[in-house]
């Protein structure tokens, strides 16, 4: 073979060439930029510009982040610090204010001997919430789950442990009304009793009965004033509250906005459109202000409390409407396959409808929760101390004046991490959830 | 607790009138007082680390919280917005408002409330930048203006200007932290509010130096504590509390010699004051010892002043128009006889 080609052709090569590396241009980073960044004039000049805009914002807030000063007692002490080791025009934090009023920015105004409370009040909720949250946490938990408001309320507000007990019961005296008028009378006569027996305990015994439990077996630790209460504590328990008690008010009012019945349906979209239809700052200083001429003076009707309220009514609303479209998106055919089963209304809401309305809301509803936790600092303009009311409050001292973006980016921090958190768990139930395309 | 709001729910007619006209009796009652205070203002009233409220507005609240049950610490404050502020006054969830609140006729008697007195006179001022020159007020036309909305600082400015027929461009801006960043990011050539608020802003700068106050007042704004109209001995208590506190400057009554003075003195007035002498404590229902429980909370209002917003603190406030009549102010004591 190799006889007749070396006469027809001057050189053949007879073993084979080794793998090469592609061109430089061709392969890994460069060509990644070649495609991406720099494909053509245009985007090449996109490209350059764009790079220098990041470069600016970068070189002022890297600076100011790598010569941060954590150890000061006023603002003037941190300049002279930054004078005495970086130089005097050099940018730097002062994350000092942090170090210096952390507490408050986190407690307000609670003892700091119980910052323990609060601390371990966290703990207990977030545990509680495990078996909410997640099917791998065993069921038995949800009892804990049930009883860990009337704990997490004792451990923050304190006094005696009698309180929450006595209020508590009163869901076992309605318990025990169902079932003791249901034996004789009908189921409507048994709900309305569960409803009022419980209503009238609260009212008239449920007081006396702590008093008395307490002057026998006192057991308790220090009361705690809702005006103590600040900082970002107090925006996590008014968010949580608000978030945790509209979703199922949220809920009914979809459903009482979808039913039949007359007088059920237009109080649904009454309310739902009243509430909705006003800002939220309105129905704050409605709770601030305008009750307070109505109620009798001394009452202590206290203020965290009628915030936490109107927050709930308010995302309540919004909670509905999302939930609602929930509802309308689901087939025709999913209600009438419930009916057909002989399933009741409860029944059939329980186990057909509101399972596969609620997972198509989940997106809106995480949407609103996020939305209704943030908006808890505009409590700052009816005079709560939330950690922006309190960044305001820190820089009225002598010490602090004049100092504004460390104490933002703290409290930016501490929500991005809330907000953030939410919005990843709804992207995991989602994909949890997820029935198509398998 | 919750006992008592449900109550209140259902009893919200029958009450909602009764202001309750003997506010001492409330306060004795519940064992301490309800003071409504700024959210924070410099020198003012403004919590420390330990979540301590002090201040200038809050040694008034301390001062009457000592006359009425001997102890300064018997407060509880209430942080209150521009906004909330009279509100909580009128509806009783507050006894007293120390939160540097401008005495206006409108105030006074359209909204019904009774100021006891004034703890501060200020006035509304400029502030400048040094490189730019001005020496009068006067000068200034042309010049765009910080200005916080909705105040009466917005008014006073306008009548001003046009009073002196030159022209301005007013930058809005919404609050004191906003005006400070605006002004040094030189969105504006002029920042104007109460002198004693461009005092305090000023001694935040870097180069305090770099910015001067310029010399004209431009209005009257008188600061005091207010009560509700309809229980005048409460508001004779929140006056006479004040008083005290300015008649110890006037009479010599620190809080460093007054467990001496108190022992009883050749002097009549501070013996009838301390409560040696005659029944004044007795005649607005409290101790005998009121004004020196008063005047040790915090001192007399020389002390708390010099403590608070004077010239040794960053803010560097002189005494100006608040100094006592006899050194040329507007302090002025009514006698205690």
């Amino acid at each position: 073979m190799s006889g007749t080609h070396a006469h027809t052709v001057a050189y053949v090569r007879e073993t084979m060439l080794p793998e090469q590396d592609p061109p430089l241009t061709e392969a890994g980073a460069i060509k990644w930029m070649r495609e991406n960044l720099f494909s053509g004039w245009l985007n090449n000049i996109l490209t350059i510009l764009s790079i220098f805009v990041i470069y600016s914002v970068l070189s002022h807030i890297v600076p100011w982040f790598y010569n941060s000063i954590w150890n000061a007692g006023s603002l003037s002490e941190c300049r002279e610090i930054r004078d005495a080791t970086i130089g005097s025009d050099a940018s730097s934090a002062c994350f000092a204010v942090i170090s210096d009023r952390w507490q408050q920015l986190l407690f307000g105004f609670y003892a700091s001997e119980a910052y323990w409370r609060p601390v371990l009040a966290l703990v207990l909720f977030l545990v509680a919430m495990g078996p909410i949250l997640f099917e791998s946490v065993p069921r038995k938990l949800l009892w804990y789950t049930a009883a860990s408001p009337f704990i997490l309320f004792w451990l923050l507000w304190g006094g005696s442990i009698w309180g929450p007990i006595a209020v508590a019961a009163g869901f076992a005296v309605g318990w025990g009304a169902f079932v003791g008028v249901s034996l004789f009378a009908g189921t409507l006569l048994a709900v309305i009793a569960a409803i009022l027996v419980p209503i009238l305990y609260w009212m008239f015994l449920a007081g006396p009965i702590a008093g008395g439990l307490h002057s026998i077996i006192p057991i308790g630790i220090t009361f705690i004033e809702s005006d103590d209460f600040g900082g970002f504590m107090l925006s996590f328990i008014i968010g949580i509250s608000g978030i945790i008690l509209s979703l199922p008010l949220g809920i009914l009012l979809a459903l009482g906005r979808q039913s039949d019945m007359f007088i059920i349906n237009k109080v649904s979209v009454a309310f739902i459109e009243v509430i909705r239809g006003v800002p939220l700052i309105v129905w704050l200083f409605t709770a601030s202000l305008l009750l307070n001429y109505f109620l009798p003076p001394g009452t202590n009707f206290d203020l965290m409390l009628r915030v936490i309220i109107m927050v709930t009514l308010f995302s309540a609303a919004y909670i509905a409407e999302v939930v609602r479209g929930g509802l309308a998106a689901l087939p025709k055919g999913q209600y009438e396959a419930a009916d057909a089963l002989g399933l009741d209304y409860w029944k059939s809401m329980r186990l057909i409808v509101l399972p596969q309305a609620l997972k198509i809301s989940i997106p809106g509803i995480v949407n609103t929760f996020i939305g209704l936790f943030k908006d808890t600092t505009l409590v700052v303009f009816i005079g709560l101390l939330d950690p922006i009311g309190l960044s305001g409050a820190i820089r009225a001292s002598t010490d602090w004046n004049g100092i504004y973006w460390e104490l933002f980016v703290f409290i930016g921090l501490l929500f991005f991490v809330c907000c953030f958190s939410m919005g990843q768990y709804s992207i995991f139930l989602e994909r949890k959830l997820r029935r198509e395309h398998r | 607790m919750k006992k008592t709001l449900f109550l209140g729910a259902l009893t919200v007619a029958g009450f909602a009138s009764a202001a309750s006209a003997a506010t001492l009796d409330d306060v004795k009652a519940r064992g301490n007082l309800n003071c409504g205070v700024t959210t924070g203002l410099t020198g003012f009233a403004a919590p420390d680390a330990n979540g301590v409220w002090e201040g200038f507005d809050v040694g008034v609240c301390r001062a009457v919280a000592a006359a009425v049950f001997g102890d300064p610490t018997a407060v509880e404050f209430t942080p209150t917005t521009g906004q909330t502020r009279f509100t909580a006054l009128a509806s009783g969830e507050i006894d007293m408002l120390a939160r540097n609140t401008t005495w206006t006729f409108s105030r006074d008697v359209d909204l019904k409330f009774e100021f006891t007195g004034i703890n501060y006179y200020d006035g509304q001022g400029f502030m400048v930048p040094r490189g730019l020159g001005v020496s009068s007020a006067k000068d200034l036309d042309g010049a765009t203006v910080c200005i916080q909305t909705g105040t009466t600082t917005e008014l006073n400015l306008a009548d001003f200007f046009r009073a002196n027929n030159i022209s301005y461009e007013p930058v809005p801006i919404e609050t004191n932290a906003e005006a400070q960043q605006q002004y040094l990011a030189g969105a504006c050539d002029v920042y104007t509010t109460d002198a004693s608020g461009l005092a305090a802003t000023r001694a935040t700068f870097e180069n305090p130096g770099d910015h001067v106050v310029l010399p004209e007042i431009i209005s009257k704004e008188p600061l005091g504590p207010l009560v509700r109209h309809g229980d005048h001995e409460w508001g004779d208590i929140v006056r006479w509390s004040l008083n005290a506190l300015i008649a110890a400057e006037e009479l010599g009554v620190t809080s460093a010699n007054i467990d001496e003075l108190a022992k009883g003195t050749n002097n009549p007035e501070i013996n009838r004051l301390l409560g040696t002498e005659g029944n004044l404590g007795e005649m607005l229902g409290l101790s005998a010892d009121w004004a020196l429980n008063a005047i040790k909370a915090g001192g007399n209002y020389g002390e708390l002043f010099e403590k608070n917003i004077g010239e040794n603190t960053p803010i560097g406030l002189a005494r100006g128009l608040n100094a006592q009549w006899k050194d040329g102010g507007l302090l002025y004591s009514p006698p205690f006889r």
